[in-house]
C-alpha cells in the first residue's frame, strides 16, 4: 500500500507537466508546421468557460441527460452482452447462428449508425441511447464469450461428478468462472459507451455534454469545446473506475489469489 | 463419528471386453483394449502403469466422462451412463471452485442434492474435521497448500458417500513428505468411510503401500498384465516401505514395468486427450 502512495507525486507531476506544456504552447501560439496551437485556447480561458458553465446552471441539465443516455444504453448492452455471450460460449449452435451477423455489425462505427438510428427509433432520445448501446455491446459480448470458453473443462467435469445439472453448472461454474473476463468487458464497454456519446448527441437538439461540445464547435466557442472534452474524459474515467471497483467486489477470490 | 461407520455401501465393478477409443479420424487409437476384470465392494485397488498407458482413460470411463467404444462396464449391475455423485473423482490437480470457500466447496454435493444450508454446512464441517482442515473452512482454495487442496477435494467427494472413489494420481504433484502423509491419511479415512477405491498411479511404492490389490497395465493399447493381491497387515505405517516382503514385491513390479521402457507416451487424462494445441490468440474488442 505505502508503495502506491509513494507513486502519487510522480503521477501528479506528470499531469502538471502536461498542463504547463499546454499553457506555454497555447499562450505563445506555437506553430509546429504539422499542427498549430494558434486557435487552441489557454488553460485559463478554459477554466473561465468552465466557471461560466457551472454558474449558468445548464450544467446539471447537460450532465443529467448525458448520464441517463449513457447508463440506459450501457445497462441494455450489459444485460444483452452477458446473456448472448453465455449462450454463444456454451453452445456451438448459438455460436454458428448468432456470431456471424454480430461480427458483420461489430466494425460499423457509431457515426455510421446515426441516419439509421434516426429512421428506426420513434424518438431522438431512444436513438441516442441506441448509439451508446452499440458502443458498449461488443466489448461486453466478446469478453463474455472469451471468459466462458476459457473456463477449465475439469471444473465442469468435476461439478458434473458431484451431481450438478445443466443449470447448476451455468450458475455455479461457468458464470463465476467467466466473471473476471466479464468485468473486464464491462469496464471496457463503459469507456466505449462514453466514446460514442458525442456522436449520439449530434442528434440531440438541446442537452447533453456531447451536444454542448458539438454546439460549441459550430458556434466557435473554442474554450467550451475543451470544457466538454474534459468533462467527458472525467466522467468516463469515473464510471470506468466505478465498474472496476464493483467488479473487484464481485470477484473477491481473484484478489485473494493475487495477494497470496 | 458414528455416521461414518455405517455398513459399507456396495461398489462392485464388473468389466467385460472394455475398449476405449480416443482421438478423431485418422489419429484415433485404442487407449485400452478388451479389459476384463472385477473389483469387489470395499476393495482398495491400485492401477499401476507407465505414463500414457491408458489407466487414467479407464478411470475416466468409470467416472462416466468417457464412453467405452466396446464392451460392458457395470457398477452394482448398472451400466455407467454419465457422471454421477455415486462415483466420485479426484484429479491430479485439484478442481475446487476458486470462487467458493473451502467449506462451500465441500458442501457443494449436498447443495446439488437440495440439502438446506445449516445442515450441509454442519456436515461439511464434520468432513473437514475428518481430513484435518477444520481451521481452514473459510479460506479460499487458492490460499491452501497443495496437500490441503487435495484433502479438501477428497472431503468434497466423500460427503456424497460414493460407491466408488476414483483417484487419478491424486498425490502425484505433491512433495515426497506430504505425499507419504497423505497416503496414511487416505488409508485412515478409508477405514472410517468404506468405499471401493480405484487409485491410479505410476509410483510402485505408493501402489504397494496403499492397495489390497494391484492391477498392472501395459501401454498402448492398455491391457492388464498382472493381478497382484497384497496381504500386508493394516493399519499400515511408513516402516512397511523397508520390510523385506515389500522390497521383494517392488522388485517384481519393477521387472514388469521395465520391459516397457524406451517408449515414452504423452500423458492421457480422465477427460480424454490432453490439449496439445497452444491456445489460440484471443482478441476481445
Amino acid at each position: 500500500m505505502s508503495r502506491s502512495f509513494a507513486r502519487w507525486p510522480l503521477r501528479l507531476a506528470s499531469l502538471l507537466a502536461c498542463l504547463l506544456f499546454w499553457q506555454v504552447a497555447a499562450s505563445h501560439k506555437l506553430n509546429f508546421g504539422l499542427f498549430t496551437f494558434t486557435y487552441v485556447p489557454t488553460p485559463g480561458a478554459v477554466l473561465d468557460a468552465a466557471w461560466q458553465l457551472l454558474a449558468s446552471n445548464a450544467l446539471l441539465a447537460h450532465l443529467g441527460s448525458s448520464l441517463s443516455r449513457v447508463f440506459a444504453g450501457y445497462l441494455a448492452a450489459a444485460v444483452l452482452g452477458v446473456v448472448l455471450g453465455l449462450l454463444i460460449g456454451r453452445s456451438k449452435w448459438a455460436e454458428d447462428t448468432l456470431l456471424p451477423p454480430l461480427e458483420v455489425l461489430r466494425p460499423i462505427p457509431a457515426v455510421a449508425w446515426i441516419p439509421l438510428a434516426i429512421l428506426m427509433f420513434p424518438s431522438s432520445e431512444l436513438s441516442m441511447v441506441f448509439i451508446t448501446f452499440t458502443g458498449a455491446l461488443f466489448p461486453i459480448l466478446l469478453n463474455t464469450v472469451h471468459g466462458v470458453e476459457a473456463v477449465d473443462p475439469r471444473l465442469v467435469a468435476s461439478a458434473r461428478s458431484l451431481g450438478a445439472g445443466r443449470c447448476a453448472i451455468l450458475r455455479e461454474v461457468v458464470l463465476p468462472g467467466a466473471l473476471p473476463s466479464i468485468v473486464t468487458g464491462l469496464a471496457i464497454g463503459m469507456g466505449t459507451s462514453w466514446f460514442c456519446l458525442v456522436t449520439a448527441e449530434m442528434i440531440s437538439g438541446q442537452f447533453g455534454i456531447g451536444y454542448y461540445t458539438w454546439e460549441s464547435y459550430t458556434l466557435q466557442n473554442y474554450p467550451d469545446i475543451i470544457v466538454g472534452m474534459l468533462l467527458i474524459g472525467l466522467l468516463g474515467m469515473g464510471s470506468s473506475a466505478l465498474v472496476k471497483r464493483l467488479g473487484a467486489l464481485a470477484t473477491p477470490w481473484y484478489r485473494a489469489r493475487r495477494s497470496s | 463419528m458414528g455416521r461414518y461407520q455405517q455398513a459399507p455401501t456396495p461398489g462392485r465393478i464388473e468389466a467385460q471386453g472394455v475398449s476405449i477409443r480416443l482421438g478423431q479420424g485418422r489419429e484415433a487409437f485404442e487407449a485400452v483394449q478388451a479389459l476384463d476384470f472385477a473389483i469387489a465392494p470395499g476393495e482398495f485397488v491400485c492401477i499401476l502403469g507407465p505414463s500414457g498407458c491408458g489407466k487414467s482413460t479407464l478411470l475416466g470411463a468409470l467416472a462416466g466422462h468417457l464412453m467405452p467404444a466396446g464392451g460392458q462396464l457395470h457398477v452394482d449391475g448398472q451400466p455407467i451412463d454419465g457422471p454421477s455423485p455415486e462415483r466420485g473423482m479426484v484429479f491430479q490437480h485439484h478442481t475446487l471452485l476458486p470462487w467458493r470457500s473451502v467449506l462451500d466447496n465441500v458442501a457443494f454435493g449436498l447443495k446439488m442434492q437440495g440439502v438446506a444450508k445449516p445442515e450441509r454446512q454442519r456436515r461439511a464441517h464434520e468432513m473437514l474435521q475428518l481430513v484435518g482442515l477444520a481451521d481452514f473452512a473459510e479460506r479460499w482454495p487458492s490460499q491452501l497448500s497443495g496437500g490441503m487442496q487435495q484433502r479438501a477435494e477428497i472431503a468434497r467427494v466423500l460427503i456424497n458417500h460414493p460407491r466408488l472413489l476414483l483417484m487419478d494420481e491424486p498425490f502425484g504433484a505433491l512433495d515426497a513428505q506430504t505425499r507419504s502423509r497423505m497416503q496414511e491419511l487416505l488409508l485412515n479415512i478409508w477405514t472410517r468411510i468404506r468405499t471401493t477405491v480405484v487409485f491410479v498411479t505410476h509410483d510402485i511404492d505408493e501402489a504397494l503401500f496403499l492397495a489390497d490389490r494391484i492391477l498392472v497395465m501395459s501401454p498402448r493399447p492398455g491391457r492388464f498384465i498382472e493381478d497382484l493381491r497384497l496381504d500386508f497387515a493394516r493399519p499400515r505405517r511408513a516402516s512397511l516401505l523397508t520390510s523385506p516382503a515389500f522390497t521383494h514385491l517392488k522388485r517384481h513390479c519393477l521387472a514388469l514395468l521395465r520391459h516397457e521402457e524406451g517408449r515414452e507416451l504423452p500423458r492421457l487424462t480422465p477427460l480424454g486427450l490432453p490439449d496439445s494445441d497452444p491456445p489460440a490468440l484471443r482478441i476481445a474488442l
